[in-house]
């Protein structure tokens, strides 16, 4: 029995070394952290509990007999983020480079497996080069079983990515198919194919950075939802991140307690929206004054900031929040704003997460580069994000809303749930200027008369109130109550009970 | 007495005038352009008018348009506060044919002070103390000596027809006096076209010190006593108190009678400020009358207990003062801060924009301390180019002069402005100031002190004790709240390490943090050998989203600002602004790990220091510069500001035109 746990405890010892310690060394010479480091800033304090640490690969060809590393690459258990169940899974680079072989695959599987059926998140840290070669098909084998669990956890359960270092060719799926990946900047990048497989091909010359660096996804491909400047900062902001998360689909959201006042009144709000409609002002204060604390986790910070997408909490309770900013292009919906906010509207959709919805926009960006681009499909997105959603959906119009993109907006028509508008709210088709161009072509050389046509469409539709006296909008709100009508208007939701129709699933236009 | 006025100005001082109309029930009617619709003085009013545009010359400035806004709303005085018309002697006329009362001297005593010279001239016949010189012409060597001998040295040769320093020579001593003159003369000659030059006593140190005087229609003048406003940066007053640190009762009883002899020689017949000049050895020289209210009349009235506007209207009403000289007691000490729109960072460029957050200290008096702010701006305005970039005028009264330095230093830490870049930094660094706070005060005083401009302080050993101890407090605050956040697993209570370490700047202070409530906690430090040192207790309500971390920090009352950051939180206090993270001991350990990241290098692009207009692009891609070139113009806040070359270098590219808007930070040209 002792010899026993001397050995355990031999073995355990051994384990924890990873790939030995030159190349614990090497990695933190790169600035990079140990998979267990990683974990151990991760999760509450002694809270981990390691599965398969002993597990080994079964590879005999390349005389890989002869090289074992006990737990194959990847480190893997659960534990606790401030004492919630989170289940993890980290590669560790210093062991083959972290590569996946059919029993490292296996880990992550086991792993995937107890997350979804104990119905708490997974969160998976990046750090590898890819399938192991000498196993072939064993590895790519492993992949796919990984995959397909993403798959079907997808919607169930919260499932987060964090690129710590290289993640390549078949491991790039696996973060691709989950709901949220976090990149850190300059150690990280994900690419199918890397530079020397794109030289060969295409004759391009890129580096590994600028291929797919954190610079690059989450500017221009919006692969990354966030990049942070170093492990540390990246896995405390995931600590962070985890605290706005429901566990699963059906568990609500956390609640976290704040001593922040339902009935805070911001009377600054009051003059947020300039007297010149043509000048902009950023519509993170409004989110910032509104939500506890001021507390806001913006996702895709950088990509398409014409739209704000982000977690915050009412009363000590997460929403998920989708503002138009006027700072960027005026508030435009472009392709890409409209897929981000898509894409996090269905994710709160999922998880049971109100929407509350801020808009100030003056419609969708025209253009070639937009109609080539798909802009009718990806507006379709939004638009069938928030008619599909049925979470409790407040929305606010704080300024313009003209015309389809009033619609999409989360507005009354596609089941919003309360619609508040702002005494400066405009509900339009279009703005009065290109209203009475069109209206009254015949008039155009005349200045006076198009003049006082135009200030006529403002009195007229340059309010709330004509959207107003149809329902479109319940009611018109003063700015500085803007967070207690919301905050009302959630609890007032909180047994919202809708069904769509029974389906196997939708056809959004993807 | 009236039962309706109009201000004719805007900002803190028409609320400051509405303020005291309000509290003598009298009615008020405020002016405003087009730019202050929604200006705080608008809502402050019973009534308002607007006056036109923008422009204070096509608005506040415009003496007919306050008239008919008089006549329209049947005010029968007008208050025109400090700057715009106050001192302009036709408006007062033109009021009075218009039957309307102006709350301010008469018309004659404006004009008697408002020309240099004449103002002199009063002075001189009035018996009260100029500066000693010589105006006449002085044609050789010798009768310069003989003049210099008659002043009392030092002595300053001045060019007559000069300015900007050229032609001017400071002699200590006769020999000094015949070179100076020589050297004086000839440089005169070459600047100006013309070699007259004359000598005046040069005072050394001088010091910036005025007598509040307040006369009636009824002959009656006294004085309310002295505020020294030596704290001035570049001839703008930055800092004021009541009384001066110079001054004994006696001086001060000297200064007060030419006072009274200068305002009764002009009929002075309100509230006026005569300004002296004065030397360290307490001598004061005549330096001009200013006739209306100054912007630091706020210091007089607390240490007198006199409101001056009040004071200004009884008069004006025709009332006789309510009180005599004997009855002025001047008691404790105010100081006043000036706070501006202006970044001490940046060179005190104006800032310009939305005020996101504006919560001043709260005003009132208790435990013998008074603060007052008086301000015309409210959270959620806007700081526009258009006018006077002032903020607020933050006043604070104690039994002493450091106890009223204290309570302006803990004044200032509490109040905070986001949104735009403002100068409390740079006033609650003056307030620690060991100079300012031993009273040796001079006008050169911030040149002196700051000669390269303001920096970013590093904190003293006690503000680092405080930060370190708010740090930890929020930081266990914080984790204490999330130890109750919903859906935790069964099992025991989830812990948090107790042991933590503050960084700040890189430097790393090991704490033990202990207390029953989060709101109740002590902190011991911890050093190198794992033994428990110093301990601090620490209480405070502070919540996440409050801005200011207020509480007790041992035995002192802390206001500490906190912005969170990424993991970590911006604090500020006493002039300080900095960074701190409180980690646990592993990811103290872990994060000292990390690479670090160099900042991206700027040096090769002119960025646009302020929000503004771009005037006028100097240079084209391809031109080649030197350092002090001029490169581009950027217009704020009605300053052209020249942005010149900081080396050589070839230009890349000019990536604005002239006439584009431009953001801080923008990039406008970038060198090669």
């Amino acid at each position: 029995m002792n010899d026993i746990t001397v050995e355990l405890e031999r073995r355990r010892e051994n384990a924890k070394l990873g790939g030995g310690e030159r190349r614990i060394e090497a990695q933190h010479k790169r600035g990079k952290l140990t998979a267990r480091e990683r974990i151990d800033l991760l999760l509450d304090e002694n809270s981990f509990e390691e599965f398969d640490m002993y597990v080994e690969h079964r590879c005999t060809d390349f005389g890989m007999t002869e090289t074992k590393f006990p737990g194959d690459g990847v480190v893997t258990g659960w534990g606790t983020i401030n004492g919630r169940i989170i289940y993890v899974f980290a590669k560790d680079f210093t062991i083959f480079g972290g590569s996946l072989s059919e029993t490292h695959a296996k880990k992550i599987q086991k792993i995937q497996d107890m997350a979804l059926q104990n119905r708490a998140p997974i969160i998976g840290l990046f750090d590898a080069g890819g399938a192991r070669i000498q196993e072939g098909v064993a590895a790519l084998g492993g992949y796919g079983e990984v995959f397909l669990r993403n798959v079907l956890a997808s919607g169930v359960i919260p499932q987060i990515s964090v690129i710590m270092g290289p993640c390549a060719g078949g491991d790039v799926y696996s973060p691709a198919m989950t709901d949220f990946i976090f990149m850190v900047r300059d150690t990280s990048y994900m690419f199918v194919t890397g530079p020397d497989v794109v030289k060969t091909v295409t004759n391009e010359e890129v580096t590994a950075e600028q291929l797919g660096g954190a610079s690059i996804h989450t500017t221009k491909s919006s692969i990354a939802d966030r990049a942070y400047d170093d492990d540390v900062e990246a896995l405390l902001q995931i600590r962070r991140l985890m605290d706005f998360l429901p566990a699963n689909n059906l568990s609500g959201v956390p609640e976290l307690p704040t001593r922040d006042p339902a009935d805070r009144t911001e009377v600054s709000l009051d003059t947020l929206i300039p007297d010149n409609p043509n000048q902009p002002y950023d519509i993170k204060e409004l989110i910032t004054k509104v939500v506890d604390e001021g507390d806001f986790f913006e996702i895709q910070d950088l990509f398409a900031k014409n739209i704000v997408t982000g977690f915050a909490r009412m009363e000590g309770r997460t929403v998920g929040i989708v503002a138009n900013q006027p700072l960027v292009l005026a508030g435009v919906l472009d392709s890409d704003a409209s897929r981000k906010a898509a894409r996090f509207v269905r994710f709160c959709d999922c998880f049971e997460i109100p929407i509350i919805t801020f808009v100030d926009v003056p419609g969708f960006l025209p253009g070639t580069a937009q109609e080539y681009g798909g802009l009718i499909k990806h507006g379709a997105k939004l638009l069938f994000a928030y008619s599909e959603a049925t979470v409790p959906k407040v929305t606010v119009i704080t300024r313009k809303a003209y015309g389809g993109a009033y619609d999409v907006m989360s507005s009354k028509h596609i089941r919003g749930d309360v619609n508040y508008a702002w005494p400066t709210a405009e509900i339009a088709v279009m703005g009065a200027k290109g209203a009475v161009e069109i209206l009254y072509r015949s008039e155009l050389d005349d200045p006076d008369k198009i003049a006082a046509r135009t200030k006529d469409y403002e009195d007229r539709f340059a309010n709330p109130f004509v959207a107003a006296e149809r329902g479109y909008i319940d009611d018109v709100i003063l700015p500085r109550n803007t967070r207690r009508r919301i905050c009302r208007s959630l609890n007032m939701l909180r047994n919202k009970t809708v069904e769509n129709p029974w389906k196997k699933h939708d056809n959004i236009p993807l | 007495m009236f039962k309706k006025i109009l201000i004719a100005n805007r900002g803190e001082i028409a609320c400051r005038v509405i303020k005291t109309a309000r509290r003598m029930g009298i009615a008020t009617v405020a002016v405003f352009s087009e730019a202050d619709r929604n200006a705080l003085h608008v809502a402050a009013a019973d009534e308002a008018v607007c006056i036109g545009p923008a422009a204070a010359s096509e608005s506040y400035l415009i003496a007919e348009k306050i008239i008919d806004a008089c006549k329209q709303t049947g005010a029968e005085a007008v208050h025109p506060g400090y700057g715009f018309l106050s001192e302009r002697e036709s408006f007062p006329r033109d009021l009075e044919a218009a039957g309307i009362v102006f709350i301010g001297p008469n018309p004659h005593a404006i004009a008697a002070m408002g020309d240099k010279i004449e103002s002199k001239k009063a002075a001189a016949a009035a018996n009260v103390t100029t500066v000693p010189g010589y105006v006449g012409e002085i044609s050789n060597p010798k009768d310069a000596v003989r003049i210099s001998d008659e002043i009392g040295y030092p002595v300053m040769i001045k060019a007559s027809a000069g300015g900007g320093g050229k032609g001017m020579r400071i002699a200590h001593d006769r020999s000094e006096v015949e070179d100076g003159f020589v050297a004086a003369k000839s440089e005169a000659a070459s600047s100006f076209g013309d070699d007259r030059v004359f000598i005046e006593k040069f005072i050394v140190n001088p010091r910036h010190i005025e007598i509040q005087v307040l006369g009636d229609k009824h002959g009656n003048v006294i004085h309310l006593g002295e505020r020294e406003c030596s704290i001035q940066r570049r001839n703008q007053k930055v800092i004021e108190e009541a009384p001066s640190p110079l001054l004994d009762e006696e001086t001060r009883a000297r200064m007060g009678e030419q006072a009274i002899a200068l305002a009764k020689a002009v009929d002075y017949d309100s509230a006026g400020t005569v300004e002296f000049v004065a030397g360290q050895d307490k001598s004061f020289y005549f330096l001009e009358m200013n006739t209306r209210l100054q912007v630091e009349h706020p210091v007089t009235e607390l240490v007198t207990g006199i409101d001056l506007v009040e004071q200004m209207i009884r008069v004006a009403a025709g009332e006789r003062l309510g009180f005599s000289q004997e009855q002025i007691r001047l008691q404790g000490w105010a100081v006043e801060s000036r706070i501006y729109a202006e970044d001490p960072y940046r060179n005190f460029l104006p800032s310009i924009g939305r005020l996101v957050r504006y919560q001043p200290p709260a005003e009132g008096q208790s435990d013998g301390i008074t603060v007052r702010n008086d301000t015309g701006v409210f959270e959620g305005g806007e700081i526009s180019m258009f006018y006077d970039p002032m903020i607020a005028k933050l006043v604070t009264h104690a039994p002493t002069r450091q106890a009223a330095i204290d309570a302006q230093s803990q004044a200032l830490d509490e109040f905070v402005i986001d949104g735009i870049a403002h100068n409390i930094p740079f006033l609650t660094a003056l307030m620690q100031h060991e100079r300012w706070q031993s009273g040796e005060l001079s006008t050169g005083f911030i040149a002196e002190e700051y000669p390269d401009g303001f920096h970013v302080r590093e904190p003293d050993d006690d503000a680092l004790i405080v930060l370190v101890s708010v740090a930890a407090a929020i930081d266990n605050l914080s984790n204490e709240r999330r130890r109750e956040i919903s859906d935790q697993m069964d099992g025991p209570e989830i812990r948090f390490a107790r042991e933590r370490v503050v960084r700040i700047d890189d430097q790393d202070t090991q704490i033990l943090v202990e207390g029953a409530s989060p709101g109740q906690i002590s902190i011991s430090w911890i050093d190198e050998d794992e033994v428990l040192g110093e301990r601090v207790q620490l209480e405070s309500n502070w919540w996440p989203g409050q801005a200011i971390w207020k509480g007790s920090v041992g035995d002192d009352d802390v206001a500490v600002q906190v912005r969170p950051v990424l993991n970590g939180y911006e604090l500020s206090y006493r002039g300080t602004t900095l960074i701190a993270h409180v980690f646990t001991r592993l990811e103290a350990e872990l994060d000292a790990m990390m690479p670090e990241k160099v900042a991206a290098d700027m040096s090769n692009f002119l960025l646009c220091p302020m929000p503004g207009l771009l005037k006028f692009v100097h240079v084209a891609a391809g031109d080649k510069v030197q350092a002090g070139d001029q490169l581009a113009v950027v217009e704020a806040m009605k300053m052209e500001n020249m942005l010149r070359a900081e080396r050589d270098a070839t230009i890349k590219s000019v990536n604005f035109a002239a006439g584009e808007s431009l953001a801080v930070d923008e990039v406008i040209i970038e060198f090669e």
